[in-house]
């Protein structure tokens, strides 16, 4: 398997329980990092780092409202993690097909 | 919930031919994958994949459950995925039922919560939503 940049992968950015917390809330509606961090007890600076490796991700974008910075959800990345599990299901359903042929030629 | 795999196919041999299948080092290659398999609990074991541009990798497994010819389970992998075959004779036939189950790691949490918290169908639902706000823009 390829090495991939961590801080870009989509595994890596949802395997912290803060930022998919924040991909849930980003579900429900865009939100500024203000009333983003208002959810959490970490910092708001903590905040905007897992924002920026959503962004680096592409989970979310930002949309600018007036003054603010709104983030809004991306949810494309996500069809990775769907995909990875395909392979296993193809190669499952592969597999159990094969077992048939091998049975129906009875050796 | 489905971040656990499973499938069910009928055969229509007996679940002692389809064990045998199953069970069978030389069989086990012919329709999985090249192994050192052996049914024994505890047994330690690499299935050989072969991909088909050559390359090579071994899947370490280890035998958990022999219940011949009802139930097979062996662990997948250096994640520890577990692999479950159960068999119910059915009519004169087989059916099986494979299980691939607690994937670990990275991928397996991310792939559990995706499921776990509906994304799969959010992905689904929001997609079509969002390729067509950008067909709208570009339009």
């Amino acid at each position: 398997m390829l090495t991939r940049n961590a801080s870009s992968d989509v595994f890596y950015a949802v395997a912290d329980p803060t930022r998919r917390a924040l991909l849930d809330l980003l579900a429900e509606r865009e939100e500024p990092v203000g009333s983003l961090a208002a959810h959490f007890a970490t910092s708001r600076p903590a905040i905007s780092q897992h924002l920026a490796v959503l962004l680096r991700t592409r989970l979310v974008k930002v949309r600018r409202v007036g003054r603010q910075r709104h983030y809004c959800l991306q949810p494309k990345p996500l069809e990775q993690i769907d995909n990875w599990v395909a392979l296993y299901e193809h190669f499952w359903t592969k597999k159990l097909d094969a077992l048939g042929e091998h049975l129906r030629r009875g050796k | 919930m489905k971040h656990e795999l499973s499938f069910e196919k009928l055969y229509p041999q007996s679940p002692e031919v389809v064990w045998r299948a199953l069970t069978d080092s030389a069989a086990l290659g012919q329709w999985l994958m090249e192994n050192d398999f052996e049914p024994r609990p505890g047994h330690c074991f690499h299935f050989r994949l072969k991909s088909r541009l050559g390359f090579e990798r071994l899947i370490p497994c280890q035998v958990l459950k022999v219940d011949e010819p009802r139930l097979l389970q062996y662990t997948w992998g250096s994640k520890g995925s577990i692999v479950t075959f159960r068999l119910e004779a059915t009519n004169g036939g087989t059916r099986l039922r494979l299980e691939h189950t607690g994937f670990g790691g990275v991928r397996g949490h991310a792939f559990g919560w995706l499921l776990s918290h509906g994304w799969a169908r959010k992905i689904h639902e929001l997609l079509p939503a969002v390729l067509a706000d950008m067909a709208a823009l570009k339009g």
